[in-house]
């Protein structure tokens, strides 16, 4: 057993499948210059020593142009692993993503393949609002992508290695207060949470959430930083004699709908959690389709809290108060017993 | 090349004429009058070379070995289309020859062909690939993202822009301010040639120097072909926008007229053996044309397959 953060985690997976497949390679702004930065957050870092540039490559300021290669070398035999600074930016690819990454396979009528990885850091981090979004949401919405989103440094690895051999385009949302960026690329206010990774080899299926903690009154479905929220909330909620089952569901498509549904048919009530904006958000999906298939199990309505309808703002006080804290949740949670 | 510009010119032709009777479902933007650059470029490529095309793929597809039947059905919807039905004709390809499903969105098919250009080069294969595109996608961002990166990496890419003189139906002189776009390759440090996209023979031997030069990992090249289309942008078009004259005098270098009087006036085949050809390359189309009249409609539930791998 090793000791990781998720940055470590995610930067091991990556070695281990670039040994693995040498077809494997990485492409993005930044990502092992010597003297850089290893990525925004730190991830490639040093792994062009063993690699080579060739393998890890650094790219222009070019975003349509590194999504768009991604989709080209995952077509003709390569494994591209795309790195974009910040998940915001993936608004500039977005053409490339959308219309061929998520649906060459389709459009081809399955003759074409397109395995490629694209990671993207979201979260809010005092940096205003273009450094800022959680955009699970939006990617989950176009058919053809599968999207993951893990938050602890074993799910990191064991999910991306997952993403890496499998044969379809998949986006990867990691939190930047959850890598553990280590130097000059450390966050203010991070968690950081290391985690304990196994030496050999493991790989996790996509469509597996996870129960975080286990508890009986109330299912609250949260992902990435919103997991350590929700636990911190639940931390509250217990002295007061409210019992929350926290579940992360790792990976948004596939959804683990059937981990939920056997959740709240213990607890009666679910609430979803998540940081991006409220308003049709992967919350909503998922509340829906608890509704249309498992209402019967509620005895309540199902909650949301999420990021309020607006920009992320600079000022912290304003960020903060955007952004679903521990005491939000908890006050929610009171607020859901009593309805 | 001859028959394959007749086969090109011909199969766009019956392909129009079965849309204004409506048996065909679906749009159409074809290439009568651009027939030369796709043949005289891809007419010495290897099957495991790449090509990216767009919006108005038919033709580039046909030079690079889809085949003609599977071209066929997949204009009428059928399950045996190159796309199973599921493309139609802005996304007609076939992987298996080296046509990349084509990208129907203005210059998106370029980012596309770098990454198959580093694959190439990563693979150490010493594959090429082809970029078509259209004077309108120069004017995109992603041409300017592509070109520098295939620059800078020195890939084996040969960027071909087809400058049909309209985006649409907007001229390029309203868009562009330069002569002639090929004068921006210098702005990316990489050779800019212009030849005449109605000429197969100088559009040939133009690509086939890029070619080279990019088989030799001498990095890429943007050919410019001046060409025209003979059709509107889409179906429903009549070129309102369109100059009369400027029409005649192109239709006056029509390309497969053209390649047709260059050959019985260097009698390099009799008119009998080109007759010959053609009635050849027009049965193959009746052919094709019955087969996928015949080939089975898919199952709308079929829909549901593909979205993964």
């Amino acid at each position: 057993m090793a000791t990781l953060s998720i940055a470590e985690a995610l930067r091991e997976a990556i070695r281990e499948e670039m040994r693995r497949d040498e077809r494997v390679f990485c492409l993005g702004e930044d990502i092992d210059i010597e003297g850089g930065f290893g990525g925004a957050f730190t991830v490639t870092l040093g792994l062009s020593k063993e690699f080579g540039h060739e393998r890890i490559l650094d790219t222009p300021i070019s975003e349509i142009m590194i999504a768009g290669a991604a989709v080209g070398a995952a077509m003709t035999g390569m494994i591209p692993i795309a790195d974009v600074q910040y998940g915001d930016f993936l608004f500039c690819m977005m053409d490339q993503l959308a219309n061929n990454a998520a649906k060459m396979t389709y459009m081809s009528g399955g003759t074409v393949k397109v395995p490629m990885v694209m990671r993207a850091p979201v979260g809010a981090t005092t940096r205003g609002a273009q450094h800022a979004q959680s955009l699970e949401g939006f990617f989950t919405h176009i058919p053809g992508l599968k999207i993951i989103c893990p938050s602890t440094a074993y799910d990191a690895k064991g999910l991306l290695k997952t993403a890496i051999r499998d044969n379809n385009p998949v986006v990867v949302f990691e939190h930047k207060l959850l890598y553990g960026s280590k130097g000059n690329r450390a966050e203010k206010a991070a968690l950081s949470p290391v985690g304990e990774v196994p030496d050999e080899e493991y790989l996790i299926p996509f469509g597996e959430g996870v129960i975080r903690r286990e508890g009986k009154d109330i299912t609250i479905v949260a992902n990435l930083l919103m997991v350590y929220r929700a636990m911190e909330a639940a931390d509250i909620l217990e002295k007061e004699g409210i019992s929350v089952e926290v579940i992360d569901p790792r990976t948004l498509v596939p959804f683990d709908y059937e981990l939920v549904i056997h959740s709240i048919r213990k607890t009666s009530r679910l609430m979803i959690v998540e940081e991006d904006t409220k308003r049709n958000g992967w919350g909503a999906e998922v509340a829906a389709q608890i509704a249309e298939d498992a209402l019967y199990y509620l005895d309540a309505p199902i909650v949301r809290v999420a990021g309020y309808d607006v920009p992320v703002p600079f000022a912290p006080v304003m960020e903060n108060y955007v952004v679903p804290s521990a005491s939000r949740i908890a006050e929610a949670a009171r607020k859901l017993m009593k309805s | 090349m001859y028959e394959q510009l007749f086969l090109l010119r011909n199969y766009e032709d019956r392909i129009y004429y079965m849309f204004l009777e409506g048996i065909m479902p679906g749009t159409i933007h074809q290439s009568q009058g651009q027939e030369a650059c796709a043949v005289g470029v891809l007419f010495d490529v290897r099957k495991e070379d790449y090509m990216t095309s767009t919006h108005r793929p038919a033709g580039h597809c046909l030079a690079k070995g889809v085949s003609l039947e599977s071209m066929m059905c997949e204009m009428f919807a059928k399950a045996n289309g190159c796309c199973k039905g599921k493309g139609g004709a802005m996304h007609t390809g076939d992987i298996s020859v080296g046509a990349i499903p084509a990208v129907a969105i203005t210059a998106g098919g370029m980012p596309v062909a770098i990454g198959a250009g580093l694959s190439c080069k990563m693979r150490k294969t010493d594959n090429v690939v082809i970029c078509f595109f259209g004077d309108g996608a120069s004017n995109e961002g992603a041409f300017h993202e592509s070109m520098n990166a295939a620059a800078i990496w020195n890939l084996p890419v040969v960027f071909v822009c087809e400058n049909n003189l309209y985006g649409a139906s907007t001229h390029i002189n309203q868009v562009i301010k330069i002569k002639d776009l090929a004068e921006r390759a210098a702005a990316y440090g990489m050779p800019g040639y212009v030849a005449d996209g109605n000429d197969v023979l100088a559009v040939n031997k133009a690509a086939n120097e890029a070619i080279d030069r990019a088989r030799k990992g001498k990095g890429p090249t943007l050919l410019e072909l001046k060409t025209y289309r003979r059709c509107g942008h889409s179906r429903n078009d009549a070129c309102g926008y369109r100059d009369k004259q400027e029409e005649k005098e192109w239709f006056e270098k029509d390309p497969v007229a053209r390649c047709k009087n260059y050959i019985l006036q260097q009698q390099l085949a009799a008119p009998v053996e080109l007759e010959a050809i053609e009635k050849k390359v027009l049965q193959q189309i009746d052919d094709a044309v019955a087969f996928a009249k015949a080939s089975p409609s898919p199952e709308p539930q079929d829909a549901l397959l593909h979205v993964y791998a």
